[in-house]
């Protein structure tokens, strides 16, 4: 299949996600938002958050089992630059209120300003960063 | 049964990223190399999630409450302040050096070392910005509105 159709096709499976999720305990599928109530101090409602992210990291386990193949994960970058990108990554999520699917996805499914705003800054903050990185330092 | 069907929300969204490609680093870095060798495809994985979630929750809002929960928990801050803007401009640099954003970074925790890397260093970020020194405002605004469903997080 095509990867846009393939990209078009996966994205649905998250908006269903998003919406059941929604339909059936009420919360925004916001991953930062999710996990970091898992860490101190951790949020009461605590199982459901426990629930969902299992089933994110069960997944490709599913795939391996029932396909006899991984998911193709290529990490290219030195390991000094994947602690450091790993911690600002986290760090700003839980800062800015939300990620990808939090403020990209729910957020803007919702016609929310906060999200439009954390989205585009996002968006263009991450373009720059490779574009520094491949372009002008070549990392 | 609430435990069940967000389990399986898990599952459905991490099938996606797995599907869509998102869970691959490389393939992120070059959908957001835009000056570069360009891959647009990535673009459709947000497009498809926006109109299916768009259409999903007016569907879903039609009800009162839930299945399996009291009520929904929405946020409800509109106040764009420089968290909203510091926030997101660190977030996406990080993800413009790993290629990893939270969800992908979760999915991919089990298929090599250097994920699990990334994983561990962007909860200890999370851990961070959760102290309170990060959290400041966060927990202002968390009072004075009597609620923990701000963000969008």
């Amino acid at each position: 299949m095509h990867e846009f159709i393939l990209a078009l096709l996966g994205g649905a499976m998250i908006g269903l996600a998003a919406v059941l999720l929604m339909a059936s305990n009420g919360s925004i599928m916001g991953i930062s938002g999710i996990a970091s109530r898992l860490l101190p101090p951790v949020a009461e409602d605590w199982k459901w958050r426990l629930a969902f992210l299992a089933g994110v990291v069960v997944a490709p386990l599913l795939m391996l089992l029932l396909t006899g193949t991984k998911p193709t994960v290529q990490i290219s970058n030195s390991l000094p630059l994947l602690v450091v990108g790993g911690f600002v990554m986290g760090f700003g999520t839980v800062f800015g209120s939300g990620c990808t699917s939090g403020h990209g996805v729910c957020g803007l499914s919702r016609f929310s300003a906060r999200s439009m705003v954390a989205t585009g800054v996002f968006m263009l903050t991450a373009f720059a960063t490779v574009f520094v990185t491949r372009h002008v330092i070549g990392v | 049964m609430k435990l069940l069907s967000v389990f399986l929300s898990g599952l459905l969204f991490s099938f996606g990223l797995i599907v869509s490609g998102m869970i691959n680093p490389e393939k992120v870095l070059g959908f957001l190399d835009v000056f570069g060798a360009w891959d647009a495809s990535l673009a459709f994985v947000m497009c498809g999630a926006v109109i299916v979630t768009t259409i999903g929750y007016r569907l879903v809002w039609r009800r009162a409450t839930p299945l399996y929960a009291a009520s929904f928990s929405l946020p409800s801050r509109a106040d764009i302040d420089a968290q909203l803007l510091v926030g997101p401009a660190l977030f996406g640099i990080g993800w413009g050096l790993v290629g990893l954003c939270p969800g992908p970074a979760f999915a991919a925790l089990t298929t090599s070392v250097n994920a699990a890397v990334v994983f561990v260093a962007m909860l200890l970020g999370m851990a961070l910005a959760r102290t309170p020194w990060g959290s400041t405002r966060l927990l202002s605004g968390a009072a004075a509105a009597g609620s923990q469903t701000h963000d969008n997080a």
